[in-house]
């Protein structure tokens, strides 16, 4: 029987994640990339005690009319958050997150943005850790190995896996294999590679062979889930176009 | 001290700064003042800007008349403007972005400063008086890229000293500013020390020192900052 991973709903899709699970959310500074309709459906799910792992903890960006995974801290869903920019840049507004920091109620991780990425790369690459020239003499060092290479000082980190992931891609065909539109891929495909469920959320489902072979970003292998966007958003995308011009604009 | 005195806009800054540009440069920019120098990069001249979030080679901030055509969330810099499209673009996932800067293959990495000291530490990340902050990407940038140059007012609002002698905040990275671009001046990071190279029109190094807790070195060489 041919392999086929697409569910109806972004409800099923995330009915089992668990209490305690590691989520990672691909995500930068705003709306594009982030799976706001798997957040969601993860709101309504309800699992707890979760370790979110994300660039930002969500409700920082240019524009908050869309579900980024601060809603999961609204619903006290947070045990702990791993990311690289989790306070807001304006001390009049604070998200959620950093209320609930501030508060003692989640616990934060701080990782540079590199940094965060080769952990999750090599989490998704098999590689236990690696050693890093970013951070020795900072207060990132502490805690860590520091080691010697031709003279310079690395730190070690350890890479860092996930039992579920959330992702956003472009299309998908229904083996799972993935394709990304623009700066849409940022950390969503290392996150596709590092957790042991992935669950994609895209703009369109094609058929195997629909998707030339050559473009995959994300074998189909990474992934397990795939569920289609139906709703309209009113951000600006023309999903008609992919960004190749032969000539400035 | 007439503290009325006139100092270089933003924009001013950006273009002092973007003056360090090259034909060939790889370019990331900081988000703030870092991001105008963009727009005073002479014609003519090919510079590739990086971005973290898994682009190279894009094109200008997409202008408010062009939004309805060309403005995508899925085609963002840094800061989340919208950019235009270029050819010979092209897109990687996080962990390729920070191979890029990791691996030494940016240029210049302009950066926005809270504190630097006579060493050339740079903090930039914990916003004062909060006591919390983000560290993003600017580490892996300040580690990592061939020359940092810093873009920032010379003082803070309360007319406290940016240039220091002992940072008082967590440092994004020790030893690693080649440059300082302020409102007031241009200032080298050297094994020796930092020296005072430009000074603002109308300012001169006496005057630039009184705002600078640090001890600068005049360059025997000083000259008015140019912008052209």
């Amino acid at each position: 029987m041919a392999i086929n991973k697409v569910f109806n709903s972004f409800k099923e899709a995330v009915g089992d994640v668990k209490d305690g699970s590691t989520v990672f959310i691909g995500n930068f500074a705003g709306p594009g990339g982030t799976p706001f309709f798997l957040i969601k459906a993860l709101r309504e799910q309800g699992a707890k005690n979760l370790t979110l792992v994300a660039n930002t903890a969500g409700g920082i960006g240019l524009t908050l009319d869309y579900d980024d995974h601060r809603i999961l801290f609204q619903n006290h869903q947070v045990k702990k958050m791993i990311a690289s920019f989790p306070f807001s840049t304006s001390a009049k507004r604070p998200s959620e997150a950093e209320k609930q920091i501030l508060a003692g109620e989640v616990e934060l991780e701080m990782v540079p943005q590199g940094t965060m990425a080769e952990r999750i790369r090599a989490g998704g690459a098999g590689i236990a850790a690696f050693y890093t020239p970013v951070g020795p003499g900072t207060v990132f060092e502490d805690g860590k190995e520091r080691r010697y290479f031709n003279g310079r000082p690395y730190l070690m980190e350890l890479g860092l896996r996930a039992d579920i992931a959330l992702v956003r891609a472009w299309k998908a065909d229904t083996m799972g294999n993935l394709i990304f539109r623009g700066t849409q891929r940022q950390f969503n495909p290392i996150m596709a590679m590092g957790a042991d469920l992935t669950i994609a959320e895209v703009d369109e489902i094609v058929q195997p062979g629909e998707i030339n072979p050559n473009c995959v970003v994300v074998p189909s292998i990474f992934v397990k889930r795939i569920v289609k966007v139906t709703e309209k958003t009113d951000f600006p995308r023309h999903l008609e176009t992919d960004f190749q011009v032969k000539e400035e604009v | 001290m007439d503290l009325t005195k006139e100092r270089l806009s933003r924009e001013a800054i950006a273009m002092r700064i973007a003056r360090e540009f090259f034909d060939g440069a790889v370019v990331n920019l900081g988000i703030g003042i870092p991001t105008l120098c963009s727009s005073f990069v002479p014609e003519g001249m090919d510079v590739t800007y990086h971005t973290e979030n898994g682009a190279m080679g894009f094109g200008r901030v997409v202008t408010d008349e062009d939004k309805a055509q060309w403005a995508d969330i899925d085609l963002t810099n840094a800061g989340g403007q919208y950019v235009y499209p270029k050819p010979g673009m092209c897109f990687f996932n996080h962990a390729d972005s920070f191979a890029i800067i990791r691996s030494g293959r940016i240029d210049i990495s302009v950066l926005g400063v809270l504190e630097v000291n006579e060493k050339g530490d740079l903090a930039n990340w914990m916003f004062p008086g909060r006591g919390v902050g983000n560290i993003g990407g600017g580490m892996d940038l300040a580690f990592c890229a061939k020359r940092i140059i810093g873009a920032t007012e010379h003082t803070t609002k309360d007319n406290k000293a940016k240039i220091v002698k002992q940072c008082s905040i967590p440092l994004t990275a020790p030893h690693c500013m080649d440059m300082i671009v302020t409102d007031i001046a241009v200032i080298k990071f050297t094994a020796k020390g930092p020296i005072l190279k430009e000074v603002a029109p109308g300012w001169t190094a006496a005057e630039v020192q009184e705002l600078t807790e640090a001890k600068l070195i005049i360059a025997e060489d000083l000259k008015d900052i140019e912008l052209l």
